[in-house]
């Protein structure tokens, strides 16, 4: 066997997962079953599917904040024990520290692994300008817009150089404009750091413009992957003006004939529950 | 007595113009019907009270008790001087304060982190704050003797188990995301407590020291009334001993005087500690 870089390990390798998780009640509640999903090395993935049906919980799983009930969880090819070193995680809730100030906030990965103040304070103003939000280094996250909070959080990640980047629904929160504004940038930043992405939107417009490969999951309980779909759109892209091209919309068409069977799904079994 | 006192909201708000005007006009007006009350309460006990010899005896007579206070300041008091009886129990508070505090704020932290000493210690904790503590007095005095030992033991227990319980139930309180996306940043679980679930906590830990110094002060006193040599708590005492309601009655002022103190310093140091929140809008400031 030779190590050529072909035969190198996927950034991220989910082999036959299912996660269950224990209601207060004591029943056992089945929230992925049966995922295999592999994301190469540098590869942005856009995950799809109806609310409910475990996206977060995969993210989680591969974060090494909860550990899969069945099957295997690696991460270039070491299988997941303990928080997932080289892992960024942006979370869909703001979840930079509201007492820290912008530099601060940036600075806290490499200060949490012991690089001097001095390095870490020089090395988060080039984040902070990278993400643009030079000049707001000394003001807190309440003094910042949504999309600027986001910012700290990219860039609080980024420092870190992260080998996979996992994003949970990060931009729903923002305005449309916003959104597609921060898509482009993250764009750019990811062409910088080329970090393995795993990007979970419930917006497909959005999923398409951004990866390199969308997947889309069925209903849950017991979700799991139902579908991949390579995205071959030459970059580098406009997120707001790619939506236009005819591949766009023909590949919208077909992901949205598979999404929508399953968003039925998720809707019937929600009302079929609160009737 | 399981208290754990909420958060307050810190009541900033920028005003301007008119409504800058208007707000002057109203603390005015706020500050007039204060003096007016004050004003008429006092007034009725010294017209009510003054009046009969028997009366003032019983239950003092503002007076009576502006006189006192002159004269403990100019000649002294029973005990000795005036300012060592304040220093006294000013000290017996501040040291058991701090001490309770810390310990309150070390254990309140470790047990709501870890889950493990949570449900060894819970029943323990329980029970003891389910007693009252007050009555260690006693036992403290027999123990400690009557020096500052056995005063400072008694704030210490009264003072722990307020900033015990929100320090337990700020740490249990943190958002999960906080210290999710720390552990992910490349913090230990050491470095999320000191910098992520302190600092969290401390909006729930800074609200309880303001019931903690009330707390601590009247451990102080009460120590001291069942069995000390100097303090506020024994001018008390003595005055009671020989009828003197208006020494009482300014003792309790001198009280009053230190509690209003220790709460602005606490609120300074609430407002600097928790300078990160944004100004919120409040409802009546109590
Ligand atoms: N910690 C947990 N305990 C119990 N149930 C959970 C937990 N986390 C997620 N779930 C359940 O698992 C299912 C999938 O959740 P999630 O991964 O958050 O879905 P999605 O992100 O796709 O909307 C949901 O039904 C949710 O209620
Ligand atoms: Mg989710």
């Amino acid at each position: 066997m030779t190590t050529q870089p072909a035969q190198a390990p996927p950034a991220i390798e989910l082999r036959g997962v299912r996660k269950d998780f224990r209601s207060p009640g004591g029943e056992i509640y089945t929230a992925l079953r049966d995922v295999d999903l592999t994301v190469r090395v540098g590869e942005f993935c856009a995950v799809v599917g109806p609310t409910g049906c475990g996206k977060s919980t995969t993210l989680t799983l591969v974060a090494g904040m909860e550990r899969p009930t069945e099957g295997s969880v690696r991460v270039a090819g070491q299988e997941v024990s303990g928080i997932t070193s080289g892992a960024g995680f942006m979370f869909q809730t703001d979840a930079i520290l509201p007492w820290k100030n912008v530099l601060d906030n940036v600075a806290a990965g490499p200060r949490y692994r012991g690089v001097a103040k001095r390095t870490a304070h020089s090395n988060a103003r080039d984040w902070i300008r990278r993400v643009g939000l030079a000049g707001f280094e000394d003001r807190y996250p309440h003094q910042l817009s949504g999309g600027m909070r986001k910012r700290v959080a990219l860039a609080q990640n980024l420092i870190n150089e992260p080998r996979i980047l996992l994003m949970d629904e990060p931009f729903s929160a923002l305005d449309v404009q916003t959104r597609a504004l921060m898509s482009n940038e993250l764009l750019g930043l990811w062409d910088q750091t080329h970090p393995a992405v795993v990007f979970v939107t419930h917006d497909l417009e959005e999923a398409i413009a951004l990866a390199d490969k969308v997947v889309v999951m069925t209903a849950g309980p017991g979700g799991t992957v139902k579908a991949e779909f390579p995205i071959g759109l030459p970059r580098p892209r406009v997120v707001q003006e790619i939506r236009f091209e005819p591949e766009f919309v023909d590949l919208y068409h077909r992901i949205w004939e598979t999404l929508r069977a399953e968003v039925d799904i998720a809707y019937s079994r929600t009302r079929a529950r609160a009737a | 007595m399981t208290s754990t006192t909420v958060p307050a909201t810190s009541g900033e708000v920028r005003r301007s113009g008119a409504f800058h005007l208007h707000a002057v006009r109203r603390r005015l007006l706020v500050h007039g019907v204060q003096a007016a009350v004050l004003v008429a309460v006092l007034g009725f006990w010294q017209l009510y009270v003054g009046a009969d010899s028997r009366k003032i005896i019983l239950y003092g007579v503002p007076s009576g008790i502006v006189a006192r206070l002159k004269e403990w300041v100019t000649v002294g008091t029973a005990v000795g001087s005036l300012g060592d009886q304040i220093k006294v129990t000013i000290e017996e508070a501040i040291l058991g304060f701090l001490i309770g505090t810390v310990l309150g704020i070390v254990f309140g932290l470790a047990l709501g982190r870890v889950r493990f000493l949570a449900d060894v210690f819970g029943p323990f904790i329980k029970v003891l704050n389910s007693i009252p503590r007050i009555v260690l007095g006693s036992v403290f005095v027999l123990a400690f003797g009557l020096g500052l030992e056995s005063k400072v033991m008694l704030v210490i227990v009264l003072v722990f188990f307020g900033v015990f319980f929100n320090a337990f139930q700020g740490a249990r309180e943190v958002d999960r995301n906080l210290i999710a996306n720390a552990r992910i940043l490349g913090a230990s679980r050491w470095q999320v407590t000191r910098q992520v679930v302190l600092p969290s906590a401390f909006t729930w830990i800074v609200a309880s020291l303001h019931v903690a110094f009330g707390f601590a002060l009247i451990g102080a006193i009460v120590g001291e009334f069942i069995g000390g040599l100097q303090g506020l708590g024994v001018l008390i005492k003595t005055a009671q001993g020989t009828f003197d309601a208006n020494g009482v009655w300014a003792a309790m002022v001198i009280m009053g005087a230190v509690a209003l103190a220790a709460e602005w310093l606490i609120t300074r140091l609430e407002k600097r500690l928790l300078r990160w929140r944004p100004p919120q809008l409040s409802g009546p400031d109590l």
